[in-house]
């Protein structure tokens, strides 16, 4: 008898226990978290193409030199693409909740073309569809992840002369505000 | 029994200094003078792979980085690569560079087969018609690409520097002024007067007098000192590493990076040329290495350093040639006084050239007789193979790690070779093994097309 009430005060203080851990968090919802890092992301990317760029670079007051070998030449500075690419990098020093990349089904770098299904099919349905975002999960590696795309738009002429005068660019027709790719963000499930 | 093995194997372990049993194969030729320094790579007996990752960096991350690392670990991490990490994991060094695995270890030590840009690169012809049918291990092998350091060759470099005439102006080299800009402004006071010392010592004084030190005004008490404090310096008869230091901070770090004196960095006692594979004079086998080796002990002649230094251990194919050669024979011609000594070329204009720091404010780490530790100073504004169009307030060095500027070959290509020659010709040259045996006496024998494609895909 001595030995049952032990064990069912023993049980009753283990659920007790447990039921003492903080309560469930929902945590924020994916979409919201990939919205929001965009939303950054992009006013970041906007202002150094226009406010660093355009207004230093050459066509502007011509005292920095935006070049793909930046570092190879006297006040060289980082292409919007590097720059975007280098936070990137940096970020993904810092931590493993999320990545991100800028990707074009026109790349001028044939390694920032789409490879995964859901890299393909987002970059062609928000080129498809102006304005809207794409989001699904995908299984790479043993990792299953949420991943959105979001459309990257041609904000200032820097953009569209620079891609349609390159030589390795597949589209020499690029608008302002036209769709010239994305940005995929990818958090792991 | 298994406890007695247990247990010599621990005291190998913890304690002996000699822990050649429990190497598990030879080091490659880069580590052979480390391998016994096991703490030098696996820093933590019981981390995983970020350990050694972590080593490597620490001993070559600043090269890296001044090579404009083509493939970093950071372009890899992105998950979108998971499919190609599978077949390399070029997040890890150790992935193409296993070590203790000498007899499968390749040029460069890679210890992967020579098809490695396939895996990742395999469409390139595709997009580029003129690499279309290539061998698929001849990307790395042919003089037109390299994993890590591509300055040299990428295609806007190839475009902008070609057709050129091979042979330019000869460059005049820079004075070498890092160590009268950042040497102490003060000087130990010996105990023992300086005067004495060179009255007792007729030949080294004079010797002292015709230096850059007599010059200068570092007598005896400059080198030949030891203790902290500058008032109560005491006299040292052998000075050593930590002595040149005291002015030479820059030029001791290369030469603890470099081959020269990567074996006294790790703890061991100086490298000597036995203990290398490569070939060497007889008589010179057994001579440890240190800064007198090649400056001598009180004349520091830096000429003499620069080539008959050199000569007097090396005794390979390449360094035998040497005086006979275009280069060598300048270097006669400068030594016996009939060209100025800045157009000459000696072993050390391509192997220990010339570095500019374009920001004379250098924050060179403070360096104190008895301090062999030398506290690494990534310098944003130093580059290599300016020296000849340094501005007034550069600060230069000589780059005293050989290896900066030697493997892969290319690395030599824009602060060497194209002070003088273009660079189809320095690509050309340095992708010719027979001419780089006979130390380039002649012209290259077979032509890299990449400046071509490069130039004809622009024009398209």
């Amino acid at each position: 008898m001595k030995k049952t009430l032990m064990t069912l005060a023993m049980a009753t203080v283990a659920v007790g226990l447990t039921g003492c851990g903080e309560p469930e968090s929902k945590g924020v919802d994916p979409k919201i978290y990939t919205d929001s890092l965009f939303a950054v992301m992009k006013a970041d990317r906007t202002n150094y193409t226009k406010l660093v760029v355009k207004r230093l670079g050459p066509a502007g007051a011509n005292v920095i030199k935006p070049d793909e070998h930046w570092k190879d030449i006297d006040n060289g500075t980082l292409l919007p693409a590097q720059m975007f690419r280098a936070g990137a990098e940096a970020v993904a020093e810092m931590t493993d909740d999320f990545t991100y990349s800028l990707q074009s089904i026109w790349p001028i770098n044939s390694q920032n073309a789409p490879k995964t299904d859901m890299e393909k099919k987002g970059l062609e349905y928000i080129a498809a569809n102006p304005g809207e975002n794409f989001y699904g999960e995908e299984k790479l590696g043993d990792t299953t992840y949420f991943t959105a795309v979001y459309p990257d738009v041609a904000v200032s002429d820097a953009c569209t002369s620079c891609h349609n005068d390159h030589k390795d660019s597949p589209k020499s027709d690029f608008q302002l505000g036209e769709v010239m790719g994305g940005v995929v963000i990818r958090v792991p499930l | 029994m298994t406890l007695a093995i247990a247990g010599y194997f621990s005291f190998v372990l913890l304690k002996a200094e000699d822990k050649s049993e429990l190497l598990i194969g030879e080091a490659s030729h880069g580590h052979f003078q480390i391998e016994l320094a096991c703490s030098s790579c696996h820093t933590d007996a019981f981390g995983g792979g970020e350990v050694i990752q972590s080593a490597c960096v620490d001993c070559h991350g600043d090269d890296l980085a001044l090579a404009h690392d083509s493939h970093p670990r950071k372009k890899f991490t992105d998950p979108r690569n998971a499919d190609l990490l599978e077949v390399i994991d070029a997040r890890q060094c150790v992935s193409c560079h296993t070590e203790h695995q000498k007899e499968q270890t390749h040029p460069m030590g890679v210890t992967l087969p020579e098809d490695y840009c396939y895996h990742c690169h395999q469409d390139i012809g595709e997009s580029r018609l003129s690499h279309q049918g290539l061998a698929f291990d001849s990307c790395a092998s042919a003089g037109c690409h390299n994993y890590h350091d591509n300055r040299a060759l990428y295609e806007d470099f190839l475009v902008e520097n070609s057709g050129q005439p091979w042979l330019q102006v000869v460059a005049r080299l820079a004075d070498s002024n890092h160590a009268a800009n950042q040497a102490p402004t003060r000087l130990p006071v010996q105990i023992a007067d300086s005067q004495v010392q060179r009255q007792q010592h007729d030949t080294i004084t004079g010797q002292w007098l015709l230096s850059a030190h007599g010059r200068a005004g570092v007598d005896c008490a400059g080198c030949h000192t030891q203790g902290s404090d500058m008032d109560q310096a005491e006299w040292l008869e052998k000075p050593g590493l930590a002595q040149c230091q005291s002015c030479h901070a820059l030029e001791t770090r290369g030469y603890l990076d470099g081959k020269h004196g990567m074996k006294l960095a790790a703890g061991f006692s100086a490298v000597t040329p036995q203990d290398s594979t490569l070939q060497f004079q007889s008589q010179a086998l057994h001579e440890p290495q240190g800064c007198t080796s090649c400056h001598g002990a009180h004349d520091f002649d830096t000429q003499n350093a620069a080539v008959g230094a050199c000569l007097s251990c090396h005794d390979d194919e390449h360094s035998r040639a040497f005086l006979n050669s275009p280069h060598g024979r300048l270097a006669q011609a400068a030594i016996d006084g009939s060209k100025p000594w800045a157009e000459a070329v000696t072993c050390a204009t391509c192997h220990m050239p010339r570095m500019t720091h374009k920001n004379p404010g250098l924050n060179f780490a403070a360096a104190t007789p008895g301090n062999l530790s030398l506290e690494k100073t990534v310098d944003g504004g130093a580059s290599l193979g300016e020296g000849h169009e340094a501005t007034e307030n550069a600060v230069i060095s000589v780059v005293h790690n050989q290896n900066l500027t030697l493997r892969p070959n290319e690395k030599m290509i824009r602060p060497v070779c194209m002070s003088c020659h273009s660079l189809e010709f320095a690509i050309d040259a340095l992708a010719d093994e027979t001419l780089i045996r006979n130390n380039f006496s002649g012209n290259p024998k077979q032509h890299i097309e990449s400046v071509d494609w490069a130039v004809k895909r622009v024009k398209h």
